[in-house]
C-alpha cells in the first residue's frame, strides 16, 4: 500500500477555518437532514433535541450541528470494515440540523446499539458529534451518550472523562410533565463557561 | 506557489497537537486510527484577535480519544442528489451572474498520499460584489439575481473536482475597525471517516488583506496558512473563457486498512 506521497513524505491536512455566519447558503438550509433514522428502523425511536449555549449561557442562533451514529445493532452505516451484523436500510445514521432562533436543533433518531471499543469490548450507545459555528474556527467533536443507561459504567471513552464532568455528554429524558413527548431526550451543548460541555481531540 | 499537495513536510514534533494534547497509542488489531493532525498546522480554537472566538471557545482541555469504529467510519452521502449544474454556480438561474468567470479544481487526498474519489464537497461564496445571498448580509454591495453562491459536486475516481463560478469579493466585517475579509470560497468535504470532516475557506494569491485577517492568521504555521491560498494556473485556464485557479486538498485517512475484523 501507498503510504507516503510520490516524494516519500507524509501530506499535512488542511487546515480548518470557521464555517462563519452563511454556511446554510452551501451546507444547511435545504439541504438539512433531521431525520436520521425512518419510521420502521428498528431500535427505540428518540427525539433529540440538542441546544447550543456561548460561555455566557446566550443561546447559539447560527449553529449547525451534524450526528453521525450507528443503528440498533451497533453497525455504522459505512463499507469500512466487515461488520459481522447488516446495515437496516432505515438507518441512515447522518443528520445535520442548523440552529433555530432559540439555539435548538431537534433531530428524529433511534437509540444506537453497542458498538466495539478497541480491546474487544463494546461501548456504551452514543452518537458522534460535531458542532460548527461562526466563532468556531475548526469543528468541535463531542459524544450523546444516555443517562442511566448501565453500559455507561463500563464505557472506555467515558472513563477517559473526569467523572464530574460526564454529566455534559448525557442526554436526559424529557418529563412529560414539563412537555415532553415519549422518546423525547435533551442534550445541552454549552461551548464554554461553568458548564462547559466535555469535547474530545478526534 | 506550489500546490497544497506537494508542500508537505511535516513538523518534526509529535507531541502535542494543536489545542489539545495527543498521546501515542498502541495499536490494536481490531481497529485502525487516523493520524493526529501535526503541531501548529491547525487553528487553536482561542484566537483573541478574532472576537467571536471569545465566546465560543472551550476552555478546558480536549481530551484524546483513541480512534475506534465510530471515530474510522464516517457517512456517506448527497450520492444520487447532484445535478448538471450543481458544480456551475453560472449556470444556476436565467441569466449569467456578473464579475470574473473562474474554474477552480483540485484533487482531494489522503494524508498518506492517497486520492480520496467519489467524496462530497459543498462550497459557498459571496457575490462579485462581495454579499452574500443571505438575510443576515446587510453589507450594502448589490445582490446579483444571478447568483445563488452554493455549489456541490464529488470528486472522480482520482480524487479531483472542478467548479465553475465566479471570484468572489472581499467584504467588510464588524470584527474591528475597518476590518475586511479577504476574498475566499467555504469548502466542506467529509472524506471516508468523522475523523476526516473538514470545513475550510479557500483564498486567492496575491490577496493584499491577507496580513490583516484574523481568521487566514489564526493557522500559527505559515506554510500551513499557505496551503489555503489557491495557485492561479494556466493549464485550468480556458481561452477566452475563464481564468483558473488550483486548490488541493488534504483530508485525513485511514493509516492502514479501514477495519480488520476477524469474524
Amino acid at each position: 500500500m501507498r503510504t507516503k506521497n510520490s516524494r516519500g513524505r507524509d501530506l499535512v491536512p488542511t487546515p480548518s477555518q470557521t464555517v462563519g455566519p452563511y454556511f446554510q447558503i452551501g451546507m444547511s438550509g435545504a439541504r438539512e437532514i433531521p431525520r436520521i433514522a425512518a419510521p420502521g428502523a428498528s431500535g427505540e425511536r428518540v427525539k433529540l433535541i440538542c441546544t447550543i449555549f456561548d460561555r455566557d449561557g446566550v443561546r447559539i442562533d447560527d449553529a449547525m450541528i451534524e450526528i453521525w451514529q450507528a443503528n440498533a445493532d451497533g453497525k455504522y452505516n459505512h463499507s469500512a470494515g466487515r461488520q459481522s451484523k447488516g446495515v437496516d436500510a432505515a438507518v441512515l445514521g447522518f443528520g445535520r440540523v442548523s440552529s433555530n432562533s432559540e439555539g435548538i436543533c431537534v433531530f428524529e433518531t433511534i437509540k444506537p446499539g453497542r458498538v466495539p471499543g478497541r480491546d474487544g469490548g463494546l461501548q456504551a450507545p452514543h452518537l458522534e458529534v460535531s458542532v460548527f459555528a461562526r466563532g468556531v474556527l475548526k469543528r468541535l467533536a463531542t459524544r450523546i451518550y444516555f443517562a442511566g443507561e448501565p453500559a455507561n459504567e463500563e464505557d472506555p471513552v467515558l472513563a477517559l472523562v473526569p467523572k464530574a464532568r460526564r454529566n455534559t455528554l448525557m442526554a436526559e429524558p424529557v418529563a412529560s410533565s414539563t412537555g415532553g413527548e415519549p422518546g423525547a431526550w435533551r442534550f445541552d451543548v454549552h461551548l464554554a463557561g461553568r458548564r462547559e460541555t466535555v469535547f474530545f481531540d478526534v | 506557489m506550489p500546490s497544497s499537495s506537494r508542500d508537505g513536510a511535516r513538523s518534526k514534533s509529535t507531541g502535542r497537537a494543536d489545542g489539545g494534547s495527543a498521546r501515542h497509542r498502541a495499536d490494536s488489531p481490531t481497529a485502525s486510527s487516523c493520524r493526529r493532525y501535526p503541531e501548529k498546522t491547525q487553528p487553536p480554537y482561542l484566537y483573541p484577535p478574532y472576537k467571536a472566538t471569545l465566546r465560543r471557545a472551550p476552555r478546558k482541555p480536549l481530551i484524546v480519544v483513541p480512534h475506534t469504529l465510530s471515530e474510522v467510519t464516517g457517512p456517506v452521502f448527497g450520492h444520487g442528489q447532484i445535478s448538471e449544474t450543481d458544480n456551475d454556480l453560472t449556470r444556476q438561474h436565467a441569466g449569467e451572474p456578473l464579475g470574473e468567470r473562474i474554474t477552480v479544481s483540485g484533487q482531494v487526498l489522503d494524508d498518506s498520499g492517497r486520492p480520496v474519489p467519489n467524496t462530497l464537497i459543498e462550497i459557498w461564496q459571496c457575490n462579485a460584489a462581495g454579499r452574500y445571498a443571505h438575510r443576515i448580509d446587510q453589507h450594502p454591495a448589490p445582490l446579483d439575481p444571478n447568483f445563488t453562491g452554493a455549489g456541490r459536486t464529488l470528486t472522480d475516481s482520482q480524487g479531483r473536482y472542478r467548479f465553475t463560478t465566479i471570484k468572489p469579493g472581499p467584504y467588510p466585517w464588524n470584527n474591528h475597525p475597518n476590518a475586511w475579509r479577504p476574498a475566499h470560497i467555504h469548502f466542506s468535504l467529509f472524506g471516508t471517516a468523522f475523523v476526516s470532516r473538514l470545513v475550510t475557506q479557500m483564498y486567492f494569491p496575491g490577496d493584499p488583506l491577507f496580513p490583516f485577517d484574523p481568521i487566514l492568521n489564526s493557522i500559527p504555521d505559515e506554510k500551513a496558512r499557505r496551503r489555503l491560498i489557491s495557485a492561479f494556473d494556466m493549464d485550468l485556464t480556458k481561452p477566452d473563457w475563464s481564468l483558473g485557479f488550483r486548490f488541493d486538498i488534504v483530508l485525513r485517512g485511514p493509516r492502514e486498512t479501514p477495519f480488520e475484523n476477524k469474524k
